[in-house]
């Protein structure tokens, strides 16, 4: 029985699994230094453009393998445009370009011979509004693993069940897969999108500000989710709220004005922020 | 500056609302009987038009001269030659059959190339190419359908048809089909590029991040999310081939008989009632009413496509809701 892809597919350049980053359960309140972990995307000199508009400023940025990345600061700081050039999004959008390097096992993600249908199968991405498709919700998981053709035909339904279980919604829509996608709540509907990204084996997993569409007892399961994924996946979010960015992340990049400003483990930027700039925003004095 | 507000504000304490509260009465009172007397207008002019149609319709059953006419024998009689022949034969299946076949062969036509070319406005043109296009198809919905008809019997039968085959005559079910077919296609291709545009971004962005290509994404999401209102596309312009009239009229043929080859020339029930009001057909003639009958069936034959088309798309929005 062929096992069900879920990440560790190492496709261009065999890289030790990391082990120096088993984190023990509490992410903010742990060690001041966090556990050097593998780099899972590096970017170097990273700017970019809407049309003449420069969104980006020679940004240096690692993400650690398997821990929750926060990128945050105020509206149009260019984090969610940094976050739609991971999986290279904005091609859909005319007049955004780029340069600089992104590098993902070593690889250049603004090549642009790139396969980006690869690439973002193996960088999934999750919206700020839930956007599932209007068919069934078996149907709304299943369609990533039909599209790429990875799975045999009695895989499916086992992927699609696992997929499930790992956004933590299987046990409600278990009785219902065949039932509109649009008939979930919205915190229900958000999950169903996590495990669609999730289906086709993903190692990042990117979050467009995923909560904040979502009422307070929805955003709590997301979070605890995003805490659980991080055990399998890389995960970069996007996010206006300090709270959750100290709740879900393990570092924090801040941004202001299209510029990296500082970044570190999430418990030091939030308590003892090196910048002037930091310190004002994530205690609210401005954003 | 507010001393103005100020002597508008004295003003109107002094003299209570500057607009009086009769007037205001009376003002509203009379939009809204205005309104539901023009809404009323085209209420009373839709019963008319049906009773016209219907009394009409029972006297052509009961004419006592011709006691032979029956609705049996009208719906299921495979013979119409209502002026040849010593005596006139009423059997409406060769009209609806010539009617329903130049619609198909319209369909056949329009559908696929209007839903195409939606797909092509809404998905891959560019936005300049889409308001070139667009205009383009204005222009072709602006046609008076009359041009459509010298044009089928001109161009599409003896430089397209008669060098296929010889077998397509001068009238011909396949010439006037495929102009009716372009006659609808700017109703398929703009009512579907507005249900296609009206799917929200935010899918089709889902299906880029899962890895979806341009023809994924249109195929398997931006299609079938969209399809009420393709079908709702469908079904009204399917409605309005059925009761074109002039294209038929002039180049489908005037001989009425059951046939389900496009190469021959076919009758309409438009094309028959047309037929009858431009001949010397007596009024109150037999004739002169059996095209009542006739237009009474068409009546029906539409009627039931909306409310069906209607039942269609209540289906896929519970499915989607």
């Amino acid at each position: 029985m062929k096992t069900i892809p879920l990440p560790k597919t190492n496709m261009d350049q065999p890289t030790t699994t990391s082990t120096s980053a088993e984190q023990s359960a509490a992410p903010a309140m742990g060690s001041a230094v966090a556990p050097r972990a593998e780099i899972a995307i590096e970017m170097q000199n990273l700017s970019a453009w809407y049309s003449k508009n420069q969104v980006l400023h020679a940004i240096d940025l690692d993400i650690s393998a398997k821990q929750v990345c926060a990128l945050i600061g105020p509206s149009g700081c260019g984090k969610s445009t940094l976050l739609r050039w991971l999986n290279r999004m904005n091609d859909t959008i005319p007049g955004a370009r780029a340069n600089g390097k992104i590098l993902l096992h070593g690889v250049s993600l603004l090549d642009p011979t790139l396969d980006v249908v690869d690439l973002r199968r193996r960088v999934g991405m999750v919206f700020q509004k839930p956007n599932p498709f209007p068919k069934s919700i078996f149907d709304n998981v299943a369609f990533g693993p039909r599209l790429h053709r990875i799975y045999s035909r009695t895989d499916l339904e086992e992927l699609v069940e696992e997929s499930l279980r790992a956004s933590a919604l299987w046990d409600e829509v278990k009785d219902r897969l065949e039932s509109s996608a649009l008939g979930l709540s919205g915190g229900q509907q958000q999950r169903l999108c996590i495990a669609r990204a999730i289906a086709v084996g993903p190692e990042l997993l990117l979050m467009d500000e995923p909560c904040s569409a979502l009422d307070p007892r929805s955003t709590a399961s997301i979070e605890e989710l995003i805490r659980e994924l991080r055990a399998t996946y890389t995960i970069v979010i996007v996010t206006h709220n300090m709270q959750q960015a100290s709740r879900v992340s393990d570092t924090t990049a801040f941004f202001y004005e299209g510029k990296l400003v500082e970044t570190g483990p999430t418990d030091v930027l939030f308590t003892t922020p090196k910048e002037r700039r930091t310190e004002d925003y994530v205690t609210g004095r401005f954003g | 500056m507010t001393s103005i507000a100020a002597r508008n504000a004295a003003e109107i304490s002094q003299r209570g609302r500057l607009r009086s509260a009769a007037f205001q009465g009376f003002f509203e009172g009379s939009i809204k009987v205005v309104l539901t007397a023009l809404t009323l207008l085209s209420v009373l002019t839709t019963i008319a038009i049906i009773a016209v149609l219907i009394e009409e319709t029972i006297g052509f059953f009961t004419m006592s001269d011709h006691p032979e006419i029956s609705i049996w024998s009208f719906f299921t009689g495979t013979e119409w030659s209502p002026l040849l022949g010593a005596k006139p034969l009423f059997g409406v299946l060769p009209l609806i059959s010539g009617t329903l076949l130049v619609t198909a062969i319209a369909g056949i036509f329009a559908m696929p190339v209007g839903l195409l070319t939606a797909v092509f406005l809404s998905e891959y043109a560019s936005p300049r190419t889409r308001t070139i296009l667009k205009s383009v198809l204005e222009v072709l919905a602006g046609v008076p359908t009359v041009v459509y008809g010298f044009f089928a019997l001109t161009f599409i039968t003896p430089y397209l048809l008669q060098p296929l085959s010889t077998s397509f005559g001068t009238y011909n079910a396949m010439g006037a089909g495929i102009a009716v077919g372009i006659m609808i296609l700017p109703i398929v291709c703009s009512l579907s590029e507005d249900a296609l545009r009206a799917v929200p971004q935010s899918l089709r962005d889902g299906a880029y991040a899962l890895g979806a290509t341009k023809s994924d994404v249109t195929a398997k999401v931006v299609i079938p999310a969209g399809l009420s209102g393709v079908v709702a596309a469908f079904l009204l312009a399917l409605t309005r081939a059925i009761g074109e009239t002039m294209i038929v009229a002039l180049a489908a043929g005037g001989l009425a008989h059951l046939t389900a080859n496009p190469s021959q020339q076919v009758q309409t029930m438009t094309a028959y009632m047309v037929q009858i009001f431009l001949g010397d057909a007596p009024a109150a003639g037999v004739e002169y009413r059996s095209s009542y009958a006739v237009a009474f069936t068409l009546f029906l034959i539409t009627f039931i496509m909306t409310w069906t088309g209607a039942i269609i798309l209540k289906r896929y929005r519970e499915e989607y809701e």
